[in-house]
């Protein structure tokens, strides 16, 4: 379970998060909002990887201004951009770092990699380069490198951005079959209809929280409202 | 090395990687003492049969001589000048066969196996304050590097020509700096989100994997 209290961050002048206060504790929680939201900040403040001006996280009672690398050690995070969490050149290898911490001799690691592997469908590219493998290859190498490590809570900021259709299925049937719980930062809405929560960011603070269906539907006229109020661009100067 | 090693199951590839080290270290002193060009060109059959007997195609020796030849001309042409043209050849001969083995190492070892051979080689250094773990993640990082460095230099330049901008000019080294330090800065987090950061090896792990509790189940 991940605490949030008193959360408040500024990028120089600019305030990005104001008063953010929320418990997280259903197994499925989505965060929505637009571009510069403050969504991917937050993400980063759950496990570290942003330390807040002011306020404080605490992922299981561990704080994470405190103890940031033990905070990490249970918060996994994927990135939208899979290529820039691959470390080691070939799929097998990438996945064997993450199991470093287990401390397996080399028979057990490699049957562990092997179990890996399979379960995330990359078994016959485990000594591919990790680099060449196709986007939604590279993804699911991302997940499995991360849930390897085995964290308690999984965020995952944009996973599928640059996924195709199929790929996004796939992916969100794999994190729907996830014991831990996972934190999914997304735009595409549909994905999310079966989560347990729902929370929309905007403007830094939290602008709705409830069921999903209720976040998509106020969501979506957040942003035709939007809309609305922005002039539109001249036909002219559009072409 | 990022796409080097060629997946085997041959006697160089199952061989330790200690004993591949230390075979590239005796055999390129044993090379470097060899005064003739006969006693080269014997080396150089050594090396280029080495390649089949370890199921590698000749052709990565091919590439290496194509890779090489500039530098083989250059030297040649040089030691020619100043000396004689068969020093050049010698020299040029002796890494030419010194690259082949090295490059049988390359192609028969994974990245992991020689940075945890760097690790265990650096061991000793722990007391002094060297950290085996840091070294060899900042190994692999150099190796990891290749690709990303080689994607931004891709990218920019074909930004540049979807603008009919012709051929890319030395106009092109701001955006891809610009794009290695945002790579840089992913991999970063990437590191620390992955708890690498420090040596998770020194790390008690706080439960069993889940995998191997369903595996139990």
């Amino acid at each position: 379970m991940i605490s949030i209290r008193n959360l408040n961050h500024r990028f120089g002048d600019w305030p990005v998060l104001h008063d953010i206060n929320l418990e997280l504790k259903e197994h499925r929680i989505a965060l929505i909002g637009t571009n510069g939201s403050g969504k991917s900040t937050l993400a980063r403040t759950l496990n570290g990887l942003l330390i807040p001006d002011q306020g404080e996280v605490l992922v299981d009672g561990v704080d994470v201004r405190r103890q940031p690398v033990e905070a990490r050690r249970r918060v996994g995070f994927m990135f939208s951009d899979a290529d820039s969490q691959i470390i080691m050149p070939t799929v097998a290898e990438d996945v064997g770092l993450g199991l470093r911490r287990f401390k397996y001799d080399k028979q057990r690691q490699r049957e562990e990699v092997s179990r890996v592997l399979q379960r995330y469908g990359l078994e016959r590219h485990a000594e591919h380069s990790a680099h060449l493998l196709s986007g939604g290859q590279k993804q699911m190498l991302a997940l499995a490198s991360v849930l390897v490590t085995q964290p308690k809570i999984l965020i995952c900021d944009e996973p599928t951005t640059l996924l195709d259709l199929h790929n996004v299925e796939l992916f969100v049937e794999t994190i729907r079959g996830l014991e831990q719980q996972v934190i999914l930062l997304t735009h595409q809405l549909e994905i999310i209809e079966d989560f347990d929560r729902a929370i929309i960011i905007d403007q830094g603070r939290v602008w709705f929280d409830g069921a999903p269906l209720d976040a998509i539907a106020r969501y979506k006229q957040l942003i035709r409202e939007r809309r609305l109020k922005t002039s539109p661009v001249p036909r002219e100067v559009a072409l | 090395m990022i796409g080097l090693y060629e997946p085997g199951h041959s006697w160089l590839h199952r061989l330790g990687t200690g004993w591949k080290f230390l075979a590239l270290m005796l055999i390129t002193t044993a090379l470097s003492l060899t005064g003739s060009l006969y006693g080269q060109g014997a080396w150089l059959l050594f090396a280029l049969a080495l390649y089949p007997l370890a199921g590698l195609s000749l052709k990565h020796a091919w590439r290496t001589w194509l890779g090489l030849l500039p530098f083989f001309v250059v030297i040649i042409a040089v030691q020619w000048a100043t000396a004689s043209w068969q020093a050049g050849v010698w020299i040029a001969s002796l890494m030419y066969i010194a690259v082949l083995i090295a490059g049988l190492l390359t192609l028969t070892t994974q990245v992991s196996a020689m940075l945890a051979l760097f690790e265990r080689l650096l061991l000793p250094l722990a007391r002094f304050g060297v950290n085996p773990w840091k070294v060899s993640l900042v190994l692999a990082l150099t190796i990891r590097c290749i690709p990303t460095v080689s994607r931004a230099v891709s990218i920019s330049r074909d930004a540049w020509k979807a603008r009919g901008l012709g051929r890319p000019s030395f106009r092109i080294i701001t955006p891809v700096l610009v794009r290695l330090i945002r790579d840089s800065e992913a991999i970063g987090d990437a590191i620390a989100a992955r708890g690498l950061e420090r040596d998770p090896a020194l790390d008690t792990p706080h439960e069993t994997p889940l995998h191997t509790q369903e595996q139990s189940a």
